[in-house]
């Protein structure tokens, strides 16, 4: 027994989050590995590895921008554990919820049997900002609209994981999953070699697998392009990560011209067609015949070359209404609805303030729950009730009462805490995870790991990096047997599911 | 390859050798300053500030070697700084980001970092010149060596020979103004960093013509303007890769080829009698060559653009 974490988490009062590390006293089972290889590790050696970990960092580039500002992404040195088990609870959990939101999508820009049924009224999705006409029986050229998402969970008090939002628009930070193990492989050799650890570095080309699986019909060899805004935009980063590791070419809207219905990029050798394009901009600025008139960032033309059926977007215009805050309320229906079955991962309790009965009641208790608007992102709007003055709870009343379709409340969940080392010392810091699915219109693969975002102030549970959070990296214990010869096996299988997808007729 | 992505290799060969030969013009400067006290300092300043390009209004009323390192080396908000060349390269290369190697990637960023850390500023001369080199050559010498001789790699060699031809010319034409005695002369041979070449190749007799004409013609001196303009050639023909029976459909391949032959095969006597006007004349043949490349590979096929819709 060393000294590290001797008298962890005894400085903070009492919390009743779930540590993901310690039961009191006695440690749990995921960090027995850890905590003896890293209980011998002396404080000041702890402190010359955290530095050296930053600086790599900032050589590398691995930034994001706030407000104009390129600052370095805080990674922690301890890692978060996960075992084997919990992680394929979140992996079939992962996988139902993106094939019940697939089925969704294809159901609301078609037949929309969904609100025929009564299961969600159709007023909640006609009147998100994120339903676009322009989508509607747009069919994807092997059915998958949402190629990439990332499900948000946490993890409440009893240490169950929990759904807090789904995004299935462009959700970013898989990049720091793969700088995040390459810096920790450096800073901390001798602990990983003690642990099995199932990689996450395979990423980039089971996204370009799914990718070119999802080309236009008739395209044997597609061209594979990462759409950016450019170099200005915070998550620049990734996107060029992304489009190296996938040897593809990173454009900006002005690389783009559409002729004919078609995508072009400028070369020094003139146009060459575009067959995919994995977008990370958001559909309101992809093409300003359609959206905004004035947007620069995306290529006039670029709908109704998808509409066309020339060009696939990936992920699919339109997706935002599936990941609407006000639609997870009920996506426990949907996936009844579509799959038949019960929800593995459960969300959130959540009370829509569009209702009347709930209203009521989160205006009683608006000083106890977390109130959050319906399409943000980012932490933005959101006010949580206890930390709240009493003007700023008439404020919020007054905006609730004018727009209550724009609100949904939950009660303040202790997001689980995770040792974390921050100004020198171990602390328990509040976490979330998100989860990377990359649909290949065959399977859904759930990247083993994903993004683990801390809270690095003390009691902070908002985890957002534009909000000063930081990230973990996520250890995925592996199962006994070997290693190599598991992740083989789905590599394998993956790629027959390749072939299968490539075929024209599999689709028709 | 993308045409954004080519002109970011062509700048980025541009900026890290802007910076380079700007500390190496600077280092032989500070030191003549520092060791000459015959030597005036404020026409010193004058004269250096004037064949970088800036013009005599923009002089403060006090114009010593302070000013001029501010101008020319630290100050990040002045278009001819090292600091602003610097930051320039990097910018390029962080829009090309995906297709440069990490590890040239990573040199020309941690060289830029120095700069908003403060630790460029606190070298002074003549260590922060000696800096620049060496992280001027350790940037090339990464690209040398993880490029592939793509597009791109011609594309970043073609920007350093045209900023190498330009940068040279400059530095002729400065010394040519300042009157040309062979003390200035040696001192342009050394920023160069071709002195003691230039002293084997002509056996110890230094002359002013020999001087000028080691700088701008010799063919195997890497410096030169004849061997960078050469260089610059043989990157085009890569690129164009369309062999034709009779003259140059590119125009920036017309315009170096003929301003280099012109090199080449006139009289030294006559240029070294014009040098100054020579030497304008080269530098304007380096931007239209420049214009060029940029309206042929860097705007793209048919440029159009969105113009919006009136509602």
């Amino acid at each position: 027994m060393g000294t590290m974490f001797e008298g962890y988490g005894t400085t903070e009062p009492a919390s009743p989050a779930y540590d993901e590390m310690f039961d009191g006293e006695s440690l749990r089972s995921p960090y027995l590995r850890l905590r003896d290889s890293l209980g011998a590790m002396t404080t000041p050696e702890l402190i010359s590895r955290v530095e050296a970990l930053q600086a790599s960092y900032l050589d590398q580039g691995v930034t994001f921008d706030i407000g104009g500002e390129e600052r370095a992404f805080p990674l922690d040195i301890l890692p978060r554990v996960i075992e084997m088990d919990t992680w394929s609870t979140i992996e079939r959990g992962v996988q139902q919820r993106v094939k019940a939101l697939e089925m969704f999508l294809a159901d609301v820009y078609d037949a929309g049997t969904v609100f025929d049924d009564g299961v969600i009224p159709r007023r909640v999705i006609t009147t998100s900002s994120h339903f676009h006409r322009a989508a509607a029986t747009i069919r994807p050229a092997n059915g998958v609209r949402v190629h990439v998402s990332g499900i948000d969970l946490i993890r409440d008090n009893a240490g169950e994981f929990r759904v807090l939002e789904d995004n299935v628009r462009v959700p970013s930070g898989v990049s720091y999953v793969m700088t995040n193990r390459r810096a920790i492989a450096a800073a901390l050799p001798e602990t990983i070699a003690q642990h099995r650890i199932r990689p996450v570095a395979g990423y980039p080309q089971r996204l370009l697998a799914a990718l070119r699986a999802a080309a236009p019909a008739g395209v044997t060899d597609p061209t594979v392009v990462v759409l950016t805004p450019g170099v200005y935009n915070g998550a620049y980063f990734e996107h060029a990560l992304l489009a190296r590791t996938m040897g593809v070419e990173l454009v900006e809207g002005r690389d783009l011209v559409c002729r004919r219905g078609e995508v072009m990029m400028r070369t020094t050798k003139g146009l060459a067609p575009v067959h995919v394009i994995y977008r990370r901009i958001d559909d309101e600025f992809l093409d300003p015949v359609h959206f905004r008139p004035d947007s620069v960032l995306g290529c006039p033309g670029m709908i109704d070359a998808a509409r066309a059926g020339n060009v696939t977007l990936a992920n699919a215009v339109g997706n935002g209404v599936a990941d609407d805050k006000l639609v997870y309320t009920y996506l426990p229906d949907i996936i009844r609805y579509y799959l038949a079955e019960e929800p593995v991962l459960r969300n959130v309790d959540t009370w829509r303030c569009g209702d009347a009965d709930a209203r009521e009641e989160v205006l009683d208790r608006l000083d106890e729950l977390v109130l959050k608007p319906v399409d943000g992102s980012g932490g933005k709007g959101i006010v949580i009730g206890p930390r709240a003055s009493t003007d700023e709870l008439d404020v919020l009343r007054g905006k609730v009462l004018e727009d209550p379709r724009s609100w949904i409340a939950q009660p303040v969940v202790q997001l689980s805490t995770v040792p974390t080392f921050v100004d020198g010392e171990l602390g328990p810091r509040h976490v979330d995870l998100r989860p990377f699915a990359v649909n290949d219109g065959m399977r859904t693969w759930v990247l083993p790991g994903g993004l683990t975002r801390v809270a690095l102030a003390k009691g902070e549970l908002i985890v957002n990096s534009s909000r000063g959070g930081g990230s973990k990296d996520t250890w995925v214990l592996a199962g006994h047997g070997d290693l190599h010869q598991q992740e083989q096996q789905q590599q394998q299988s993956s790629a027959i599911d390749l072939v299968e997808a490539t075929s024209p007729e599999e689709d028709a | 390859m993308l045409s954004r992505i080519a002109e970011s290799m062509f700048w980025i060969g541009r900026y890290v050798e802007r910076a380079e030969d700007t500390a190496r013009i600077l280092d032989v400067q500070t030191q003549v300053l520092l060791e000459d006290a015959r030597v005036d300092e404020e026409q010193t300043c004058r004269d250096l500030l004037a064949s970088m390009g800036i013009e005599p209004e923009d002089f403060p009323a006090v114009l010593d070697i302070d000013h001029v390192l501010a101008v020319l080396a630290y100050s990040p908000a002045s278009p001819t700084s090292i600091a602003n060349a610097l930051a320039n390269a990097r910018e390029a290369a962080r829009g090309a980001r995906e297709t440069l190697p990490v590890p040239l990637w990573e040199v020309i960023n941690t060289t830029y970092r120095s700069i908003p850390s403060r630790r460029f500023e606190a070298l002074r001369p003549p260590y922060v010149f000696q800096w620049v080199r060496e992280r001027a050559a350790l940037i090339n010498g990464t690209a040398d060596a993880t490029m592939t001789r793509d597009e791109g790699w011609q594309f970043l060699v073609l920007g350093r020979c045209i900023e190498r031809a330009d940068m040279t010319s400059r530095l002729i034409a400065s010394t040519a103004l300042t009157g040309g005695t062979g003390e200035q002369w040696t001192s342009t041979l050394r920023s160069s960093g071709a002195y003691e070449t230039f002293l084997r190749t002509y056996r110890g007799v230094e002359t002013e013509r020999s001087a000028a004409e080691f700088l701008l013609l010799d063919r195997l001196f890497p410096r030169s303007v004849v061997f960078s303009l050469a260089r610059a050639e043989q990157c085009l023909d890569n690129l164009g890769g369309d062999p034709r029976r009779a003259g140059f459909q590119d125009e920036a391949h017309r315009l170096i080829g003929r301003t280099r032959a012109e090199l080449d095969y006139g009289s030294l006597a006559d240029l070294v009698a014009e040098l100054p006007e020579e030497m304008e004349r080269l530098q304007r043949t380096c931007a239209a060559a420049t214009d060029a490349i940029t309206r042929r590979y860097f705007e793209g096929a048919e440029a159009v653009s969105w113009k919006g819709v009136r509602l």
